[in-house]
């Protein structure tokens, strides 16, 4: 089917709304992460129960991407296709399926795992009481089929770009996407309209729009759910860009490490291009676009656009000095505009929706929302979605539900290997892309590390270096050797090793990398470490002056010891993986310090808590 | 692909199974057109690359020569795009490829005390395959599977909620 006209896109959405559908929907979450987690196994558990039962006329089973809930997965959801009322079932079972399918709509199903949902869409309803998440972002992720177009359609898909065709000129766009004031999601908080902008005022000729899938701060997995649970939404946003831009291609640059990410991406470019809404005249409109998909081959510097562009070239991905700035100087030399996929995600609603209503939510300088990927000691590891200005102690503890196993809050790592951590006492600070680089940290892609009173933060700079080590291009001296001397000094001060000379020596060489370094990996490397010094001070002093490991997590300066709690039973000595427990049954036993390893493994088998570490 | 390929002298003598990868490897570049507008075919490099090395599970120096030629680059530029990109290998690795992820919410969840056992039951270093070719262990940063940290990837199977003590079981499940 070819969509020759808004008119007859109207139409169709209206015929796929008025198309018969079973009463109850029963939403599958078949992201990375479901499947992960047996997702798969329950689907088949579903159909197999549909068909014994012949529900197939009740029941739609929809396979769709990410809830956000992964620390449930797999999760169902049931949702009433007439009241709307909704049913989500965490940690579900194949063995629980029958027992769920039974149950229906109005009540849960014994001995299973219900949860609260706590967000709304607030394109078209208000937040309840203890709604905190609003979903603009994620409006369609976990909720449509993404390998259905006819489903994007049936919710408003592709209007935006319909309406972008018959009724606004390229400038019209642009201003209202600069009235609405949205910033760059990938972390830098560019504001978007601005970057459309320049690339417009570039002569006419061939230009590009990009959409940078790169998703390469650990910890941040939001990208892939969008791209997973709602990839026409970025299609149509990058039309839209180009509409507005004057470019008729745009370029996808995702990771290779998102295998599913690309399947259902390819699968919506061949749909939307069967459709008309990629291709040439599209929708009667005189305007042609195409999107092609690039892969990445796993750098992480290459979510920096220079080093983006270079790659898409089939070159080394390493960064240039700005300017040129892209949107002048880009892909192939053209003018070009990279923006993030949670980005594009915003822009087909604010198209529909209007400027004013973006700023409804968010701050005064950050409108809109941001989506944080919760992960590390928080409870309820997942996505959320909230509007910018909310309090970090709103999103650990109401919708993360505080620290696991009750320990104590320690800290947050925002911006991963760019930003810093925040600790305690900036808990209640609203954030925003300003607030937080006050702080010391910044926004990033939106991965927040949850950190607890066992994790060491020297060993956290330390690792965040050694990562930036690892992906560091080589190019230039201050990032290439600079960082590496940095890692030594960390790794003197976790070994014992360190003075307070050494602290010394990183505070400078710090300051000298965030002023000469050539990109923003680089520039940014030092911040885990600066800010762990601003922040942890007293903890990179015991290392050095006592050489004593507060979180007892550096295992060159601690020991495990058997106190006589220790009730020989046994358990601790079989589990030794290198056998250096001795002892007689129900006798105490002895740890030989020369053959341990420091797994800790002890330490965590004892049920006596007769294991200490010193 | 014509009989005698470009870039090496072996082609004459090589096995059919070599010479069936070599030929699909060739279709493909083929149906990409490079020559079509050469001032960027090299845009298609990287796709390329993945492509031959889901056929030959590793970048041999001939392969490298071969895709260069067709790129009409220098092998060493081809080079340089491989020693760039973590996901490139020129070595071959072993058929299971184990891969601990150590992305932030796997490191603050004890990835490196998985990645340790791994180290210490196979005897070998990250990035290194053991003698008998059978496993490989290489390191990764986030698969984004972070609710089920620490993870660990075997070949395309994410292990989730590793600890040390499921080390044995994995390489086990792979022996059998």
């Amino acid at each position: 089917m070819k969509i020759e006209s808004p008119a007859q896109l109207k139409k169709t959405a209206e015929e796929f709304r008025s198309r018969p559908t079973p009463p109850v929907k029963l939403l599958v979450s078949m992201g990375t992460c479901g499947i992960a987690a047996g997702t798969a196994s329950v689907l088949k558990a579903v159909r197999e129960e549909v068909t014994r039962r012949r529900l197939e006329n009740a029941l739609e089973v929809v396979e769709v991407g990410c809830m956000g809930l992964c620390y449930a997965e797999p999760t169902l959801m049931m949702v009433d296709q007439t009241t709307g009322r909704r049913l989500i079932y965490g940690d579900v079972t194949p063995q629980q399926v029958p027992s769920i399918l039974s149950a229906g709509i109005t009540e849960p199903a014994p001995g299973t795992r219900t949860i609260e949902r706590n967000w709304y869409y607030p394109e078209f309803e208000s937040a309840g009481p203890g709604e905190l998440q609003a979903r603009i972002v994620l409006r369609n992720t976990g909720r449509l089929n993404p390998e259905s177009i006819d489903e994007y359609i049936m919710n408003d898909g592709y209007a935006a770009l319909a309406k972008v065709l018959t009724t606004m000129k390229g400038q019209d766009v642009i201003d209202v996407i600069s009235a609405s004031g949205l910033r760059g999601r990938g972390g830098g908080g560019f504001p978007t309209g601005r970057k459309w902008q320049f690339a417009a005022q570039q002569p006419a000729g061939e230009k590009f729009i990009i959409c940078n899938a790169d998703e390469g701060d650990p910890g941040a997995f939001m990208d892939r759910a969008v791209l997973e649970g709602d990839p026409h939404a970025v299609l149509e946003a990058m039309t839209i860009g180009g509409y507005a831009i004057g470019a008729q291609t745009g370029v996808i640059y995702i990771r290779a490490e998102y295998p599913l990410a690309v399947k259902r991406l390819e699968n919506a470019i061949a749909q939307a291009r069967e459709y008309g809404f990629l291709g040439r005249n599209i929708m009667g409109s005189g305007f042609d676009f195409n999107i092609e998909i690039k892969f990445g081959a796993g750098a992480f510097v290459c979510g920096e656009e220079t080093a983006l562009i270079h790659s898409i070239e089939g070159k080394r991905g390493e960064p240039t000095v700005k300017p040129p700035f892209p949107a002048v100087e880009g892909l192939w030399k053209r003018p070009s505009v990279v923006n993030n996929v949670e980005t594009y995600a915003c822009i087909a609603a604010i198209i529909r929706k209007g400027a004013e209503w973006f700023r409804t939510l968010g701050t005064e300088g950050s409108p809109g929302t941001k989506v944080f990927a919760l992960a590390g000691k928080v409870s309820k590891v997942g996505l959320a979605e909230v509007p910018m200005g909310m309090t970090l102690r709103q999103i650990i503890y109401d919708i993360g539900d505080g620290i696991k196993f009750g320990k104590q809050f320690k800290a947050v790592q925002t911006g991963g290997p760019s930003g810093g951590c925040i600790t305690a006492k900036n808990l209640d600070l609203p954030i925003d892309y300003e607030s937080l680089k006050a702080i010391g940290s910044m926004m990033g892609s939106g991965g927040m590390i949850v950190m607890d009173e066992d994790d060491c933060m020297v060993n956290i700079a330390k690792f965040f270096l050694e990562f930036t080590l690892d992906e560091s291009c080589g190019k230039c001296t201050p990032c290439r050797i600079g960082n590496r001397r940095m890692y030594e000094m960390l790794e003197e001060i976790t070994d014992g090793r360190g003075t307070l000379e050494t602290i010394e020596k990183l505070k400078t060489l710090s300051a000298t990398i965030k002023d000469t370094a050539l990109c923003g990996l680089g520039q940014t490397a030092p911040n885990p470490v600066l800010s762990t010094l601003k922040n942890f001070e007293d903890e990179y002093l015991a290392h050095v002056k006592e050489s004593r490991c507060p979180a007892g997590s550096c295992s060159k300066l601690i020991r495990y010891v058997i106190s006589d709690k220790c009730v020989g039973c046994g358990l601790c000595l079989h589990r030794c993986p290198v056998n250096c427990i001795t002892g007689e049954r129900k006798m105490r036993h002895q740890i030989d310090a020369a053959k341990c390893i420091k797994c800790g493994v002890c330490y965590q088998t004892c049920k006596f808590h007769a294991v200490e570490k010193i | 692909m014509s009989d005698q390929c470009s870039c090496c002298s072996g082609c004459g003598a090589m096995p059919p199974e070599l010479k069936r990868k070599f030929d699909e490897l060739d279709r493909y570049i083929a149906e990409l057109h490079p020559d079509d507008n050469p001032d960027r075919s090299r845009g298609f490099l990287i796709q390329i690359l993945h492509r031959a090395q889901g056929l030959f599970g590793y970048l041999p120096e001939d392969v490298q020569k071969f895709v260069a030629s067709r790129l009409k680059l220098s092998p060493a530029e081809v080079y340089g795009v491989i020693s760039f990109y973590s996901y490139f290998t020129d070595k071959p690795v072993g058929r299971y490829k184990i891969n601990v992820c150590t992305g932030t919410a796997c490191f603050v969840k004890g990835a490196s005390k998985v990645l340790d056992e791994f180290k210490r039951r196979l005897n070998i270093r990250e990035g290194e395959t053991t003698e008998d070719g059978k496993f490989f262990l290489g390191a990764l940063r986030c698969v984004g599977a972070c609710s089920l940290a620490p993870v660990v990837m075997v070949n395309d199977k994410v292990y989730g909620n590793m600890t040390a003590e499921k080390v044995a079981d994995i390489l086990k499940e792979c022996a059998e």
